[in-house]
């Protein structure tokens, strides 16, 4: 690919991202921020090339440091995502419970 | 000059084309919270899925075969990179089992810092082996361009490892939120700023070794500097901000790689993170710049400790709370970061179900800036398992406070601040505030007169006539309530 379809993929996934995150409600805003910081971690992919590198054993040390590093992120972004999507979820079953008097009515 | 890239196989560019449209998917499952634990999954898989493709690609695939087939080495690299991957999932999944809700802004801060060290890291790496990231050009240095992507990916790297390490240690308590100002600071970061700009542009020319290092120490010198003026309440602005550059950071090396799974998560990153810290900075009433620039609060017990000692004000107590409570119609709750100090959301919402036994409409104001990250309020009461129907925005329940019969603010102070709307000298002028002073009541929990809130000025609500001040620990006071409304 050419710098130029690549430069145009970035624009296009911009524009993609601006419309994307101000549909998020306000009261997922901090598990916004912990799933885009778990898919960040995918820096991992550049990780990879550099450990699996033949040659240069530098290179490969800073990469499988690098792959330790975006993996920590990576698991414990989507665990802890999940972790408080999951407290929202409670909710949802809950939420029939606090209104019985709109029920009955 | 032709670049000799290593050519991926077409099945490889749809993968990580693919696993880029899951990352989108789960943030647009973010849009609702019924919809967002799928959201979660998608970007699972979308990253398993990046993961999987890069490593199938590494190996070296025989002639005339469609598989890899390993060699040794390659099986002991494959060992190596598995126990990476291995030691970092148990030490992730440790921590986000572990780490309390309330702990959440200083987890991120401290998540972005190893999203930054990662990505120098992994620039480096490219720099010392550019055959393996395939940026070699026809002349056997470094395609210039690959150049200036790798110097700006390891800069905005280590500015956001360096940043979110202040970052975190502010939100963590291990160095005070108040504000460090160094004079002619705003000369020593811009004239860093434009070093690592200058430097980056020069590594084009010359790809030696002290070209990058010199901008690598630079960078992580400009994150510490950016982050130290800056005081505690404005690290919501700060931690999007620095999610941001993560982001940034990520598609630069996507540039390099020429990968499209990472440039499609850089940009939604990016464009995630700068639009939160403008939701941020837009709830505050300030420019980006003026945030940035740091060293608001700074004054607080200057201007906030003169003129209010001799007013009158009323104390109330937690049988006056709950005897007016009980009686009232509609309760609105304010909370604020002094409530994830004291822990009190699951307490508020012990006394939240007592209230609603009463028969009291009982909803939950926040405010965007509430806490200390974005929606740091909402996971609390998610955590304290509030319904998130009885939890309102800012602007959908300003307007109640005229028919609501009690205002009951927990660990808030400056977005209940009525000079935000009267007093053009005020440092929180203009900013959004809840009209809690038109309610009946108001219930103000607060650890003694003498504090002020983060921008430093005097609240009006404390004297007025319908207030009533309970002074304690916001979880105590709270617990109170609680006991006198059982009795």
């Amino acid at each position: 690919m050419d710098f130029i379809s690549i430069l145009s993929i970035f624009v296009m996934a911009c524009f993609v991202g601006y419309y994307v995150v101000w549909s998020v409600t306000p009261a997922l805003h901090t598990p916004l921020m912990a799933v885009t910081n778990a898919i960040s971690s995918v820096i991992i992919v550049g990780a990879l090339v550099a450990s699996a590198s033949a040659g240069e054993l530098a290179s490969s040390v800073l990469g499988l440091i690098a792959v330790t590093l975006a993996s920590i992120n990576i698991f414990g972004g989507f665990a802890v995502t999940a972790r408080m999507l999951a407290m929202y979820k409670k909710k949802e079953r809950a939420a029939p419970g606090p209104s019985p008097e709109g029920k009955r009515s | 000059m032709a670049v000799e890239q290593h050519i991926l196989p077409p099945w490889a560019l749809i993968a990580y084309l693919a696993s880029g449209v899951l990352f989108i998917l789960a943030l647009r499952g973010l849009s609702s919270p019924a919809t967002s634990r799928r959201g979660n999954r998608n970007g699972m898989v979308g990253m398993g899925l990046a993961v999987l493709t890069t490593m199938v690609t590494q190996a070296p695939i025989p002639e005339g075969h469609w598989w890899p087939r390993p060699t040794p080495d390659d099986l002991v690299i494959l060992g190596k990179i598995v126990g990476a991957v291995a030691l970092g999932a148990v030490i992730g999944l440790t921590i986000a089992r572990r780490i309390a809700m309330t702990a959440m802004p200083q987890l991120v801060a401290a998540f972005h810092s190893l999203v930054g060290l990662a990505a120098v890291l992994v620039g480096w790496a490219a720099y010392l082996n550019p055959e393996a990231f395939g940026v070699v050009g026809a002349d056997g240095l470094i395609d210039p361009v690959s150049r200036i992507e790798m110097g700006l990916g390891i800069a905005i790297g280590a500015i956001t490892f360096s940043g979110s390490v202040i970052a975190f240690a502010k939100l963590n308590g291990n160095m005070s939120g108040a504000p460090i100002m160094l004079p002619g600071r705003h000369v020593i970061n811009l004239g860093t700023l434009v070093a690592i700009l200058g430097l980056t542009a020069w590594f084009t020319q010359d790809q030696g070794l002290w070209v990058i290092a010199t901008i690598t120490a630079l960078a992580f010198l400009i994150g510490f500097l950016l982050i130290i003026p800056i005081g505690g309440a404005d690290m919501p602005v700060v931690v999007s901000m620095l999610n941001s550059y993560s982001g940034w950071a990520a598609a630069a090396m996507g540039f390099t790689l020429h990968n499209t799974a990472m440039i499609i998560t850089g940009a939604l990153v990016g464009a995630s993170g700068a639009i939160l810290s403008y939701i941020m900075c837009r709830a505050m009433n300030r420019s980006f710049i003026s945030v940035i620039a740091g060293g608001f609060g700074t004054d607080a017990g200057a201007s906030g400790g003169g003129e209010k000692i001799d007013r009158p004000w009323k104390r109330g107590s937690a049988e006056d709370a709950a005897f007016l409570m009980k009686e009232a119609e509609q309760v609105i709750i304010i909370p604020g970061y002094g409530m994830a100090v004291a822990q009190a959301q699951h307490v508020l919402r012990e006394m939240g179900d007592l209230l609603k036994k009463h028969g009291v409409r009982v909803k939950y104001a926040i405010h965007p800036v509430a806490g200390r990250m974005p929606g740091h309020m909402n996971v609390l009461l998610a955590e304290a398992s509030v319904p998130y129907d009885e939890v309102f925005e800012l602007e959908d329940i300003n307007g109640e406070f005229a028919q609501t019969d009690v205002a009951f603010v927990i660990g808030a102070n400056d977005v209940v601040n009525p000079a935000a709307r009267t007093d053009k000298t005020s440092p929180i002028y203009g900013m959004p505030v809840f009209d809690v002073e038109k309610a009946k009541t108001i219930f103000f929990i607060k650890r003694s007169m003498g504090g002020v809130g983060y921008a430093g000025v005097d609240n009006e609500v404390f004297y007025m006539d319908q207030t009533m001040m309970l002074l304690a620990d916001a979880k105590k006071m709270v617990e109170e309530i609680v006991k006198a409304l059982q009795e």
